[in-house]
């Protein structure tokens, strides 16, 4: 090829317009030549002998005269084995040769290969000499990490070919030439295990283009259940700014079902990327027991870095991974963020002196962004393999408003978005993906009607609270207000997910149907809840119980030990025995169902029956501790009907006295037989200490005193119920000093 | 050989052309005009007209005014004889020191090769509860302080200045009030800091262009610091003044504005200077803090905006407090699983009462009855504001999470913090009540 050159006649900002002869290409490289630095740029525009072109570098320095050299090619990227794993800029340089080469900072005008040209890569021949082949066929593999690599005929190559040679199974460089092949005029070509692409261009060498079907796993609960994304589809995650969308896409880059993960770092901050190349390549993917920077490639070209090269890391990133799906793995490009190599359009559309659009991003917006996103897809390649690229991008809207440009253009051309809340990251309630604005076209792994079902609490529970906030509490209805403790309810149990932890970071798909069931569950069902701080209490319960279980491991037994609880809890205040709770009060449901009105007698019933069969109290409950019971029972109608104020103090602690022994209780009755702390005797032991206070007197003057005594009683008893053997003295000790500080006769204990 | 033009085409804002030759992009000249010297640089190369940007204004410039042409970039000096002096925006000494010419170093140079930095470890505690507990700061962070004027954040900054702990300290001061400089200069020298600190100065009487270079020699010359192994912090004051002087200057130069008149590539304009904060591995470290005062209190206006998307969290001063809500700081998260084990839980969970608080005040002040729960909130929002949220408070992080439990102590039974069981056991302050 020919070197052309031409020679600079204006510069500003970052563009240079240059005078050349000849012909040129659009966006052709070339180089801008200071001193003994070459600048890397690319045409844009050409008007008459003029070239316009944006310099992949900071021009400071360049002069009018200064010449360029033109290459003669579109900006391209190598594509070959040696790609997985590796941290490159926008022009696909690699980062971590730059720096162990020059040093902490990028210095002007100095590129590296992106391909290892020195390492040997065992490659294995799939053809034979005179085969037939064309653009796309593969001629052979060699192992990258956990993937076959399948070498390629460059897909440009149009035609048949015929093989005219082709080295033996053996040791070679991505530059050894590893095939002859003729067409059929005669004309011989080379081949090597890379070759160049250019990165505007989509690759498109496959069969068919599918319909995206198939849910790609995040493991994020909401994403997943709520707004799934398919293989091969599209999303957007538009939000304002610390509303954790780059947290989201790091989770996902963990955490998804994907062969291979590419990042593309476009615009932001250089801090976010550091976390992932520092620790990726020392956390162990749990799916193929590698490193889990063996399948991931980052395209980084943060916010400092050039802003030319930021429009062009978008398109190596999305050329990479179509080079990837190629050899039929799923490939998940995320792309943080959009809106920066809008940005990168829109600065130089500004300087091209091009007529603005909406907020000065140029007109073709739009139609870049569909472009960028069609590239995705899930295709049948021509060896009838699938393959997939999944296109995930986050958008920062300026002011957080998403009726702006860039955000309205992706929303046409997605089909999933999850769109951030200012609000719910404000509220700490992370992944901030609003459930009532966000969508998706995909399908989830959890049937269509029972994540509506969901959805519409979510929806009446919205509709709910804003009402509150106008009417208040006490001018919602009891059927209302349990609406709207579901929908919040679900929220913080389901939807939200703490990210920083190991268990409830990533919820596989078993869990989540399995927990999704018991969700749904309880956000259909009917309560028996008197009054709004009952329903308050329950659900505030319910939900500690739920936020408890999402950090247990599902493997262990405490998973199941914890289940149990939950479906006590629901049993307690079921208005009608269901199904499932029947399982789990096993013979006592019919016991339950005859003394159905009464809240406590199922309980004071199982509790009695636990308690003999558990030895605990071979004759039973002391009759002085049932008719407490009872009583307390009683009491609590009569609060529930609204007279807490005239019920008098005594009758108040019989009633707590009564709540305390069904909490306590319950959770001893819930301990495994073979428990290994909890052994029969100290069950036991707990059991009379709480037989105990039932009959005890206590000085306790004022109703809130009370409440607070024996809150703290409980909170108490269920860490001793907790405690190590070692502790066990000591909180038996606490509790001791606690009731005598409380009690009638001091003395005698 | 030092080239001189004296025919000026065309004066217009700031911006001035001279026709000339075998010039470079960025490059500096010096004006003499009879008011004196100035600075300019070349902002634009079209054929052999320059187009430059006069760092003193362009008032009284003739058009037979000399340009003489100095054939580098912007440029400042470098060494230990910095500390303690102050400069003004052309990095010429605005004390009554002698000038330093030696040790000339590029500004804003190259950027820092990502593969190269490393994950930030280090917390910079500052005895502010609303920082170290809630927000903690981290060595190599960016942060910006977002408030309206008349809030105290010059204050903030210069107290933040004094409590961190760093090896230096410099402070870019952009459009600043010349009794705030003041106070700046008055602040550290009693509190003795000054001989540690270096001033870059451009107060509001000063030519507004000067100020646009004020970001890039404070950050030139901390990155030097940085790489000899010093940390340093560098406290940038205002940045929205800078973003403004940016406007001015494309706007001068018939850029396509974006969006209020602010130039398409602002956020690459401030990206290039926030992201020089670093954390250089076995050498120092450079942690900027700055200040972005919002136009009308609205955090959607570009500036504060752009900003946002730039750093690592940001402050909201709102009240002469450091709001929880919005307030935040992206890299506590590395630091704060290092510092007591009760940390985290405390941010949490008294941050989310706060905000049931803030619902309950809300209820409260439309008139709703208030039940023992909404009390309960009542009495902590107010205690959690008087004894946490209160700039005035100064103590160590660990005085802070007890003085939280005391707090919650105070207000609620255990169990209705949400706390967990075994931090409870071991924190809560009113064991045996």
């Amino acid at each position: 090829m020919n070197k052309k050159n031409g020679e600079i006649i204006g510069i500003n900002g970052n563009m240079i317009t240059v005078a050349f002869d000849g012909n040129i290409i659009q966006n052709e490289v070339g180089y801008a030549i200071t001193g003994n630095e070459k600048l890397k740029s690319e045409v844009i525009k050409i008007q008459g002998n003029n070239a316009f072109m944006q310099v992949f570098e900071s021009t400071k320095g360049l002069k009018v005269g200064d010449s360029v050299e033109f290459t003669g090619d579109m900006l391209s990227v190598q594509l070959g084995p040696g790609i997985l794993g590796m941290v490159y800029d926008g022009l696909q340089n690699p980062l971590n040769e730059l720096a162990q080469k020059y040093g902490f900072f990028l210095k002007r005008g100095i590129s590296l290969d992106a391909l290892d040209f020195i390492k040997k890569w065992g490659f294995v021949p799939t053809v034979k000499v005179e085969d037939t082949v064309t653009g796309g066929n593969s001629i052979g593999y060699v192992v990258e990490d956990i993937f076959k690599h399948y070498i390629f005929i460059p897909f440009h190559y149009k035609g048949e070919y015929v093989i005219k040679s082709i080295v033996p199974k053996g040791d070679y460089t991505v530059e050894e030439t590893i095939a002859l092949i003729k067409d059929k005029r005669g004309s011989e070509k080379e081949l090597k295990m890379y070759f160049d692409w250019p990165v505007k261009i989509p690759i498109i060498s496959y069969r068919e283009k599918m319909v995206p079907h198939e849910p790609l796993i995040t493991q994020t609960r909401i994403i997943d259940t709520f707004f799934p994304v398919a293989k091969g589809g599209t999303y957007c995650i538009p939000g304002p700014f610390g509303a954790g969308k780059t947290v989201l896409q790091q989770v996902t880059s963990k955490y998804a079902e994907a062969d291979i993960v590419i990042i593309a770092a476009c615009g932001e901050r250089a801090g976010e990327v550091v976390e992932t190349l520092r620790t990726f390549p020392e956390i162990i993917d749990p799916r193929t027991g590698k490193f889990l920077m063996d399948r991931t490639i980052i395209i980084c070209n943060t916010s400092s870095m050039p802003v030319a090269a930021r429009d062009a890391s978008v398109y190596t990133a999305t050329t990479l991974g179509e080079y990837y799906r190629q050899m039929g793995l799923n490939v998940l490009l995320l792309a943080d963020s959009t809106s920066r190599w809008a940005q990168a359009m829109r600065e130089l559309s500004g300087r091209l002196e091009e007529i603005p659009g909406e907020e000065a991003f140029p007109a073709y917006l739009e139609s870049r962004i569909a472009q960028f996103y069609e590239r995705a897809g899930l295709v049948e390649l021509n060896n009838r393999k699938i393959g997939s690229l999944t296109i995930g991008g986050t958008i920062s809207p300026a002011g957080g408003n998403f009726e702006e440009p860039v955000t309205q253009s992706t929303l046409k051309v997605v089909g999933a978005f999850h769109g951030l809340s200012r609000d719910r990251s404000n509220a700490r309630r992370y992944p901030a993906i609003h459930p009532l604005e966000s969508w998706t076209k995909y399908n989830s792994f959890i049937p269509a009607n029972l994540v509506n079902e969901a959805k519409s609490i979510l929806f009446k529970g919205n509709e709910v609270h804003q009402m509150m906030l106008v009417v208040g509490e006490e001018g919602t209805s009891l059927d209302d207000f349990e609406i709207y403790l579901k929908s919040e309810f679900c929220d913080s149990v389901y939807l939200q997910q703490n990210s920083f932890d190991k268990v409830d970071g990533a919820s596989s798909p078993e869990r989540q149907k399995y927990v999704f069931k018991r969700v749904h569950e309880v956000l259909t069902k009917k309560f028996a809840l008197k009054e709004k701080q009952e329903a308050r209490r329950f659900f505030n319960k319910l939900r500690q119980l739920f936020i408890d279980w999402n950090y247990i491991d599902m493997k262990t037994d405490k998973f199941k030990v914890q289940e149990k609880l939950i479906m006590q809890l629901i049993e307690e205040y079921s208005g009608e025995v269901t199904e499932s709770t029947e399982k789990v009060v096993g013979s006592f449901h019919d016991l339950a169902r005859e003394v159905s009105s009464a809240r406590i007698y199922p309980a004071v019933n199982h509790l009695e029956r636990w308690s003999k069969s558990s030895d605990f109290a071979p004759g039973g409950l002391v009759d002085e501790v049932k008719s407490i019971l009872f009583k307390g029972n009683e009491v609590h109608e009569i609060i529930l009907d609204g007279g807490e104020e005239e019920i008098p103090i005594g009758d108040f602690v019989i009633y707590l006295k009564s709540e305390f022994f069904n909490s306590v209780s319950l959770k001893l009755s819930s301990i495994a037989k073979d428990d290994e702390v909890n052994s029969p005797e100290r069950q036991k032991h707990i059991f009379t200490r709480v037989q105990e206070i039932i009959t005890r007197e206590f000085t306790l003057k004022e109703k809130q005193d009370a409440t607070n005594f024996f809150d703290n009683l409980r909170q108490f008893f269920i860490d001793w119920i907790n405690t190590k053997p070692d502790k066990f003295e000591d909180q038996e000790e606490l509790i001791t000093n606690f009731i005598k500080e409380n009690s009638e006769d001091e003395e005698s204990i | 050989m030092r080239k001189v033009y004296n025919k000026i085409l065309s004066v217009a804002g700031n911006v001035i052309t001279v026709k000339a030759g075998d010039i470079s992009y960025e490059e500096l000249a010096e004006i003499t005009t009879q008011r004196g010297k100035s600075l300019a640089q070349v902002i634009k190369l079209e054929n052999d007209i320059v187009s430059l940007q006069v760092f003193a204004g362009s008032q009284g410039i003739s058009t037979n005014d000399e340009v003489r042409f100095l054939g580098n970039p912007m440029r400042v000096t470098f060494s230990d004889n910095m500390l303690g002096r102050i400069f003004n925006g052309s990095g010429i000494p605005r004390d009554k020191g002698p000038l330093l010419t030696d040790n000339l170093i590029q500004v804003a140079g190259p950027t820092v090769n990502p593969a190269k930095r490393i994950i930030p470890k280090r917390m910079i505690r500052t005895n502010i509860p609303m920082i170290d507990v809630f927000n903690s700061f981290v060595v190599s962070q960016k942060l910006p302080i977002f408030s309206v004027s008349g809030e105290p954040y010059n204050e903030l900054l210069a107290r933040i200045a004094l409590q961190a702990e760093v090896d230096m300290i410099i402070l870019g001061g952009i459009g600043l009030k010349y009794d705030e400089y003041m106070f700046f200069k008055n602040t550290l020298e009693e509190g003795g800091a000054l001989s540690r600190s270096i001033f870059f100065i451009h107060t509001a009487s000063d030519p507004i262009v000067e100020g646009l270079m004020v970001p890039d020699l404070s950050l030139a010359v901390a990155e030097k610091f940085a790489l000899k192994g010093k940390n340093v912090l560098v406290l940038l004051t205002d940045m929205t003044n800078f973003a403004d002087a940016l406007k001015e200057i494309a706007i001068t130069m018939e850029q396509v504005p974006s969006n209020r008149g602010y130039p398409g590539d602002l956020y690459s304009q401030l990206a290039a200077r926030y992201e020089k904060a670093v954390d250089f591995e076995d050498a120092g470290s450079v942690t900027i803090l700055a200040v972005t005062t919002m136009p009308g209190d609205d955090v959607t206006h570009p500036v504060p905006d752009n900003t946002g998307y730039i750093t690592e969290g940001q402050f909201y001063l709102r009240n002469g407090r450091i709001e929880p809500f919005g307030s935040l700081s992206r890299l506590k998260q590395q630091v704060n699983d290092k510092t007591r084990e009760d940390h985290r839980a405390i941010m949490d969970g008294m941050i989310q009462l706060y905000a049931q608080y803030i619902e309950t005040e809300e209820k409260r002040a439309m008139g709703f009855r208030m039940n023992v729960w909404d009390k309960k909130l009542l009495k902590y929002g107010k205690l959690f504001e008087s004894e946490m949220m209160d700039l005035s408070v100064n103590i160590s992080l660990e005085k802070a999470l007890d003085l939280g439990w005391e707090i919650l102590a105070d207000c609620f039974n255990p169990e209705e913090t949400g706390m967990k069981s075994d931090l409870i056991n071991k924190f809560w302050q009113k064991e045996l009540s």
